[in-house]
């Protein structure tokens, strides 16, 4: 370790213990305030395993059905509890199949700490068996990665590797530990790390930047705020609430951004994006300042840059440098903790209505709600839809649900129409799309924060990646709702090729099995629903559940998410139908 | 479209075993082929300095540059033109050695190139060349039609003519904490 680590020395621990790496890594995990892991057992990871058996009462592990499970089990976890997510497996199999969790984590900046096994360190680099190089597999995908060889390693790496995955911009970390690692004895004392020279996790706020951005906002008379998951990460919303009233700016969110502001806020005109909503995507266009809090102008959100928001000023504010003109040019970055540069812009900004620009907003909702909000959450065709059903779960769950998704078109229907009063509700795999996300998730936002109700809607292609999970469900017991919105097809993937490719539905329809049977075998109550008249009572029922339920709701076989940007096209020629 | 030209990318950094393939890895996502690659110690203990050369437009200096800062173990890293640099690379030329006695012309090609005569053996004798390419490449040329054994040429190494203040910075970090 050549890396220079700083640690307060009050916080060190007096005593030193000689124990084996195994043990010393159980208590790193203690020290750091965990008490819950997800993982897979094998060959290599063993003698940390009998460790949790001998720590289970301080140290919770969550038995998931596959290593990609434990990651996302832990990045849902992170997600609601706002704390770092662990997830271990052994090395080579166990070790890749974390990769998909890691690259999800990495670009949805979602705190979490990996634990892998390795091969003995005399047998690194001999094709041993179960040996893969997961460090240099990891490395694109990670924050930050380290393969420990000796025992005497351990506290300072895995100190690093929670404060490297909780700071900043937060995101994955992977340590690997080869097997003598664990099996060495050495002198264990434990130091929290409070900081890293190479790595500036907070740059210092600049008070003329926030001046410049005060001024800009100020002047505006077409404001409009487009806010992140920054928002969520740094804990602002109330600052952002409180800037949204007192300059009178009309605010949408990404997709990862969804649950910071109440969805009823009268402010909150929705979501931004390919399928966002029509007024805050068109407005974009039209906005005269346009504030970007904690989101990174992702092209799912931006359509055509070159075309995008072309008219506006643009302020930034933002923890990571590299995101400053990255793909959007900013008048005004505001480099820094987002919270903490909102408490600086507050004094300096006036108090403002905008109340003409605000019904440039109402009106294109209205616009909306015409052409296609009403038929897809008040439909009057006979086929369900996905949006009547978010309608019922809202109805059901009074706004307080954390609502877990996947990926395609039950993602955006969801994430279109889905109602939250709490921040951290929205759990989904926003950046990388990871299909087979939710259902682990939602085991991890469950276990996260187990007094909320968490529902985990997903489609029949989706749910079928990571199926087995179910088995987690029945022996952990977490009480997850389950509601999979089965049109018998990859619903996105078969839009585009109507769209797009001529309806050639090359592999995208769906022969299915019985889920419910499927459900029940796993002991977990099950029902399907595919008539209108049993839906709401099918949803109450489901909710007022105690346990763990399984709803399939069959819906619409080819039905379409609009609005909708086509790839390349911009924000202001966005489709209605 | 914007011009692509030189940069010259200089890292400082922690000395990690994993750190070169991280770097290495914000080039490869972004189709950017390294020229020239130069990893040494600095003027700072314990602390790596790259010398990396690419071929690019300034927008992607900057974005590349930002991305390598981001690496937990990067202290700093800084993009320049050639202007803004000063910089070098050496060749060596490895060549039999009949002919520093045959071919009287090897000798004033030698002495005029300002290149200097590292080792003179029975068989063979090395040249050494410091410069910019374009020298190293005339070099080159004149020799190659009296027969080159082995001839490799080194990374460019650079300084930059603005001050590189790490060492204020990792002493502002010591005082902070």
């Amino acid at each position: 370790m050549e890396t220079k680590t700083l640690t307060k020395k009050q916080e060190k621990k007096q005593t030193t213990m000689r124990i084996s790496g195994a043990e010393a890594v159980i208590h790193c995990l203690l020290a750091e305030g965990v008490d819950l892991v997800y993982g897979y057992p094998g060959g290599a990871i063993m003698p940390i395993y009998d460790e949790l058996y001998k720590f289970q009462d301080k140290l919770h592990h969550v038995l998931t059905r596959h290593e990609q499970g434990a990651t996302h089990a832990a990045q849902g976890y992170a997600r609601v509890s706002g704390k770092v997510g662990v997830a271990m497996a052994t090395s080579g199999p166990g070790a890749t199949n974390l990769v998909t969790g890691i690259a999800d984590a990495q670009i949805d900046s979602t705190p979490m700490v990996c634990i892998t096994g390795q091969v003995a360190s005399h047998l690194l680099g001999s094709d041993a068996f179960q040996e893969t190089d997961i460090v240099g597999i990891s490395t694109p995908v990670t924050k930050w990665n380290h393969q420990i060889t000796k025992a005497s390693e351990i506290p300072e790496v895995i100190a690093k590797a929670f404060y490297i995955a909780r700071s900043g911009r937060p995101g994955p970390v992977l340590i690997d530990i080869t097997k003598n690692a664990q099996f060495e004895e050495f002198d264990f004392s434990y130091e929290k790390c409070t900081g890293i020279r190479s790595y500036n996790a907070k740059p210092e706020i600049d008070k003329s930047s926030v001046q410049q951005a005060a001024e800009l906002i100020n002047s505006a008379k077409k404001p409009f705020i487009v806010w992140g998951q920054g928002i969520i990460l740094g804990q602002a919303e109330e600052e952002l609430k409180q800037l949204i009233e007192k300059a009178g700016i009309p605010a949408a969110s990404t997709i990862l951004g969804l649950s910071a502001l109440d969805s009823d806020h009268e402010l909150n005109t929705g979501m931004v994006g390919m399928h966002g909503n029509y007024g805050p995507n068109v407005l974009t266009n039209e906005c005269d300042v346009l504030i970007a809090l904690g989101m990174r102008f992702d092209d799912r959100v931006t359509g055509d840059l070159n075309t995008y928001a072309k008219q506006a000023k643009v302020v930034h504010f933002e923890i990571d440098p590299a995101e400053i003109d990255k793909n959007v040019k900013t008048d005004v970055a505001v480099l820094g903790d987002v919270k903490e540069s909102l408490q600086e812009l507050m004094p300096l900004i006036n108090s403002n209505k905008h109340e003409a620009w605000h019904e440039e907003f109402k009106k294109r909702y209205a616009v909306e709600f015409d052409k296609v909000i009403k038929n897809d959450i008040h439909p009057e065709k006979e086929g369900l839809t996905m949006g009547e059903v978010i309608n019922q779960v809202n109805r059901a769950s009074k706004h307080e649900a954390v609502i877990v998704t996947d990926v395609g078109q039950h993602q955006m229907i969801t994430c279109r129409y889905a109602k939250f009063n709490k921040t951290k509700s929205n759990i989904t795999s926003g950046g990388l799309g990871t299909m087979g996300f939710a259902l682990p998730a939602a085991i991890g936002a469950k276990m996260g924060d187990p007094d909320r109700e968490v529902v985990a809607v997903i489609g029949d292609g989706g749910y079928q990646m990571t199926i087995q999970e179910l088995g987690t469900i029945f022996q952990t017991g977490a009480a997850v709702k389950i509601v999979v919105l089965n049109n018998d097809f990859l619903g996105m993937v078969r839009q585009w090729q109507q769209l797009f490719f001529d309806r050639r539905y090359a592999s995208t329809e769906m022969v299915n099995p019985d889920f419910v049977k499927i459900a029940e075998g796993y002991h977990i109550k099950a029902k399907r629903v595919s008539k209108r008249e049993d839906l709401e009572a099918a949803v109450q029922e489901m909710m007022a559940s105690k346990e763990a339920y399984f709803l399939e709701v069959k819906v619409e076989k080819e039905d379409n998410v609009f609005p909708m940007i086509p790839t390349g096209s911009s924000v202001a020629d966005i489709r209605l139908s | 479209m914007e011009e692509k030209q030189s940069y010259t990318i200089s890292i400082y950094s922690e000395n990690n075993i994993g750190l070169l393939n991280r770097i290495s890895g914000i080039f490869l996502k972004r189709h950017i082929n390294i020229e020239s690659l130069n990893v040494s110690g600095s003027e700072i203990e314990n602390v790596s300095r790259f010398v990396i050369v690419v071929n690019t437009t300034e927008s992607w200096a900057r974005r590349v540059v930002g991305q390598i800062e981001k690496q937990i173990e990067v202290i700093k890293a800084y993009y320049h033109t050639d202007d803004e640099t000063i910089f070098q690379e050496t060749a060596l030329f490895k060549i039999k050695s009949d002919l520093l006695f045959d071919q009287r012309q090897i000798q004033n090609i030698i002495k005029e190139s300002h290149s200097e005569i590292v080792t003179v053996s029975r068989d063979f004798f090395v040249i050494a060349k410091t410069g910019r390419r374009p020298e190293i490449e005339a070099l080159y040329d004149e020799l190659r039609p009296y027969g080159i054994m082995q001839f490799t040429r080194s990374g460019r190494i650079s300084v930059s003519k603005e001050r590189m203040d790490i060492s204020t910075m990792l002493k502002e970090f010591q005082l902070i904490n």
